[in-house]
């Protein structure tokens, strides 16, 4: 099962996650020298209010503030969930 | 009150994340026309988490969402939860769309505890305007909203900047709005780049009676807000009367540069008055 959903327009990120064993998470962020840890804590919090384990998220991240990530990877949940 | 708003599309970061510094009365996160089927879940997550933790939004909040009657509409409400949002712009009103909604909402306030939504009704069919007074003195409805283009497709009109075409529908809106105390905001002006265009076109709806104009970029607020902001010579003149009016209180009618003025005209003033307060322009 896979959900994408965003984009790499300025200010947005484009996330995809999919199921996997175990639940990684790999983050290219052009601000990712600054707020790597950031992105990092908002894509765990997500999953994890949201009971989401044992998947695969890839984060591109054009400079999305918080509620964006957050925003976009439940869109990307609710997509993967769908993918049946 | 208003004089402008401006439209956000609800799937666009880059505008939402400026949303408060734009110069507007209100912001209209859009949720309707400007976002695709396919997207309609991602503008919604996305709107929603703006508003739940944004620590500063716009000066008033304005959701526009689909149609009643769509599959959509049931979500998009379920964004009142925030408690963020001011009023709920609902596209193609008329008589029925008007009740429908009205007891949607009733159900939906009383189910989550919630006090009643403001409403704008966007008029953008024949239906619509011929149904005005039925839905207009509904107690949500805090303006009524022109949509000069789909009311263009309906009629199957080309729209033109002599604007002949929707005159009638502008005067509809503006005598039900007025007849029952609320706001006549006039349709956005589409051609972006034509400065000039905008302000002959602002001018000829404020002249009419319009109170707001809507905007869908935000180059166009500057012109907006001056015409439909009192002038500072309105501002010295309602002054001037509202001054000579407590110190004639004695006596109905006074004299203020060779012209009569009576309550009406003291009224005028006052409500100038009021308008530059609000706009904070004195």
């Amino acid at each position: 099962m896979k959900g994408i959903a965003g984009s790499k327009e300025s200010n947005d990120c484009l996330i995809t996650i999919e199921s996997a064993n175990s639940t990684t998470i790999e983050i290219n962020s052009i601000v990712g020298a600054f707020f790597y840890d950031q992105i990092m804590e908002t894509v765990k919090e997500t999953l994890a209010e949201n009971n989401i384990t044992n998947v695969k998220v890839i984060v591109d991240d054009k400079g999305a503030l918080d509620y964006t990530i957050k925003s976009r990877l439940l869109t990307a949940i609710e997509r993967m969930k769908e993918d049946v | 009150m208003f004089r402008s708003l401006l439209f956000i599309p609800g799937n666009n970061p880059s505008m939402l994340q400026n949303a408060d510094v734009f110069l507007t009365d209100a912001v209209i996160f859009d949720l309707e026309d400007a976002v695709s089927i396919k997207e309609k879940h991602n503008a919604r997550n996305l709107v929603k988490n703006y508003l739940q933790t944004s620590t500063v939004l716009p000066k008033q909040v304005v959701l526009r969402v689909n149609s009643v009657d769509s599959i959509y509409f049931g979500e998009d409400i379920k964004l009142l939860k925030t408690k963020k949002i001011d009023y709920l712009l609902i596209p193609k009103m008329n008589k029925e769309t008007m009740h429908k909604v009205d007891i949607v909402l009733n159900d939906f306030e009383r189910k989550n505890n919630l006090e009643q939504i403001k409403l704008i009704a966007l008029i953008e069919t024949a239906q619509g305007i011929n149904e005005i007074d039925y839905f207009a003195e509904n107690k949500r409805l805090s303006a009524l909203f022109l949509g000069g283009e789909d009311l263009a497709n309906d009629l199957e009109i080309k729209r033109t900047d002599s604007n002949n075409e929707i005159h009638y529908a502008r005067s509809r809106v503006i005598f039900s709005a007025v007849a029952n105390g609320i706001i006549p905001i006039d349709t956005p002006y589409t051609d972006i780049n034509n400065v000039e265009g905008l302000r002959k076109d602002s001018e000829q709806a404020k002249e009419l009676g319009m109170k707001a104009k809507a905007s869908i970029h935000p180059n166009q607020l500057e012109i907006i807000n001056e015409v439909f902001s009192p002038s500072m010579d309105e501002i010295d003149w309602a002054r001037d009367i509202v001054r000579l009016s407590k110190e004639n209180s004695d006596i109905g009618v006074f004299q203020y540069k060779g012209k009569m003025i009576d309550k009406p005209i003291i009224e005028k003033a006052e409500k100038i008055i009021n308008k530059a307060k609000q706009f904070g322009i004195m």
